[in-house]
């Protein structure tokens, strides 16, 4: 269990062991009335402040000149529905690629010893510790029209920089880390018994891998999965670096948020933003349901 | 054992073939192309690219915010915490979820939200202007937002040890006539201080990276309020990618630095592991 809680980035340490066992269980262990009167006051202050008026001000800002406009704004803009589409487009891609890494990952780190697994381990924890822009900049030196490799990928046909396969890119990058480090505890902590006596059975190693690893991850697996995508579809440094921010082409939807702010269309914005908003709160309630599953069992 | 599942189980060549492939592909050449990019340049041109006035006020300033930020989030993080573990009180679950929303918000939203806000006529900015406090466009704003997006890692690396943590040395020291602030002080903080320091980090780490909630809140000013990640944009707007290159390569090495600096962090911060 070793990764489990040691992340940053979208999964930080999760509260695992059952929160609610919390009850001081002796005199001893309680705090003076004053204090506790203070901390929880500070708490609803601090969460309230920074947390629940932002989000209440997001959809009254998207909904304070009616459920007519704002529909407008979102639906009657060609433009930001260009970025919804993209960015439902963009998000799968990048989140697939990552799955695929992450399960062969997983398989790799916890059921194998090998010369450079410690470096593995932590190589895949580094682009959540670079910078998005950075991270954006790379793809956009490597790739870009000004390198040779762009020069000639542009000679064969493929531009990549300024259009989706950049944004995919940049996306799978940032989100890089996200399914794996879901994955890698979960498979070690599974043990391999189940897969042992498939084999012994006379399964082939993909009838093992059908029908005993994937279904034992599948929460896991969907767990990483959302946060990943969480991260994909509200992902701005990177994708800006590398989209050339071209309204109805490379914009996402992230991106066409700050190009309606700039453009003092603060309407537009705000309705943009719900969405996102939207799929940030449903992600947190898929999580929470999910995390009882992962966790016990 | 692990050597005879080598031979047994199936898949090594192909999840190793997968793997390396992918991380090398999509981040270690592209990484190391950065670098021999930025080493087009002549040592002068690096310095001046990589630490030219602007660009060291704008280290700083990236540092400063997110030095500020997550000490502002040591302290918040630790309160919540706190209460979410050792007290009950009404909606509870609500604000434990809430805690949550930060690493889910996409940044621009945030940055969106926090400037509407704060600027003059917004929900708090309305209070806070004839105070004299200035939130948005100033570094005060930068710091907010920061707090914000790094304000979650303190909270869910105390959360767990705090809940984990045994009473009876408590016990003892209360037995024994420690008031509960020396109890605190000697008993408990010690056991909270490595999940303190590792939240800490994680939170500046994201601070310094952090760019699209401060793009919103930020006049983005050189020299005044312009943080490294927009001082890169910025020149690559102007077509410098050399330029651009140098300063990201500063901050890559600076990532570096802090990665290795969280990695040993949480191995000490859960020696029971492994």
């Amino acid at each position: 269990m070793s990764n489990e809680s040691a992340s940053h980035g979208a999964t930080v340490p999760q509260p695992a062991v059952a929160v609610e066992s919390f009850q001081p269980r002796s005199q001893a262990r309680k705090d003076p009335a004053w204090v506790q009167w203070l901390l929880v006051g500070i708490t609803y202050l601090v969460i309230g402040l920074l947390v629940a008026v932002p989000l209440v001000h997001v959809f009254h800002q998207a909904f304070s000149a009616g459920i007519a406009t704002y529909f407008s704004k979102l639906l009657g803009d060609k433009d930001t529905l260009h970025a919804i589409f993209l960015t439902l487009m963009v998000s799968p891609v990048a989140v697939a690629m990552n799955v695929l890494f992450g399960l062969a990952a997983a398989w790799l780190i916890a059921r194998f010893q090998f010369p450079g697994r410690a470096l593995l381990i932590s190589l895949i924890d580094l682009p959540m510790s670079i910078s998005p822009v950075v991270a954006g900049l790379v793809f956009m030196l490597v790739l870009g029209l000004q390198s040779p490799v762009g020069q000639w990928l542009r000679e064969h046909g493929w531009q990549i920089i300024f259009a989706p396969p950049g944004l995919v890119l940049a996306t799978a990058f940032i989100t890089f880390p996200l399914v794996a480090r879901e994955l890698v505890p979960l498979l070690e902590a599974e043990g391999v018994d189940e897969e042992m006596a498939a084999l012994s059975l006379g399964a082939s190693g993909w009838q093992m891998f059908w029908r005993v690893t994937l279904p034992n991850l599948r929460w896991g697996l969907l767990y990483g999965i959302i946060l990943c995508n969480a991260r994909a579809m509200g992902e701005f440094g990177a994708v800006h670096v590398v989209s050339g921010r071209i309204s109805g082409q490379t914009d996402t939807l992230p991106l066409r948020v700050e190009k309606l702010f700039q453009e003092y269309d603060i309407q537009g914005a705000f309705a943009a933003a719900s969405v996102l908003t939207l799929v940030a709160i449903l992600t947190l309630i898929g999580k929470a349901l999910l995390e009882r599953k992962v966790h016990k069992g | 054992m692990k050597t005879i599942m080598r031979r047994v189980l199936p898949g090594f060549g192909l999840s190793l073939g997968i793997s390396v492939t992918y991380l090398s592909l999509l981040v270690l050449i592209p990484l190391a192309a950065c670098v021999v990019k930025s080493l087009d340049l002549s040592w002068e041109e690096f310095t001046r690219a990589a630490w030219s006035p602007r660009a060291r006020a704008a280290y700083w300033l990236t540092f400063e915010c997110a030095f500020i930020a997550a000490v502002i989030n040591l302290a918040l993080g630790l309160v919540v915490a706190w209460s979410l573990v050792r007290y009950r009180f009404p909606l509870k679950t609500l604000i434990d979820a809430l805690v949550d929303v930060p690493l889910a918000l996409p940044t621009a939203v945030t940055g969106l939200v926090y400037a509407s806000l704060y600027v003059k006529d917004g929900w708090l900015g309305h209070f806070l202007t004839p105070m004299g406090v200035e939130v948005a466009y100033t570094k005060l704003g930068i710091v907010l937002v920061l707090v914000f997006t790094g304000f979650p890692f303190v909270v869910r690396s105390v959360q767990p040890v705090l809940a984990e943590l045994d009473a009876d040395e408590e016990e003892a020291s209360a037995v024994m006539g420690a008031s509960r602030w020396v109890t605190f002080r000697h008993v408990i903080l010690p056991h909270l201080l490595p999940p303190l320091l590792s939240g800490f980090t994680l939170a500046f780490a994201r601070g310094v990276g952090e760019y699209g909630s401060v793009v919103f809140i930020s006049s983005n000013m050189p020299f005044k309020t312009e943080i490294a990640a927009v001082l890169i944009v910025s020149r690559l707007e102007e077509f410098a990618y050399r330029e651009a290159a140098a300063v990201a390569v500063v901050m890559l090495g600076f990532s570096f630095v802090l990665l290795a600096l969280i990695s040993v962090l949480e191995r000490w911060s859960q020696p029971h592991v492994k």
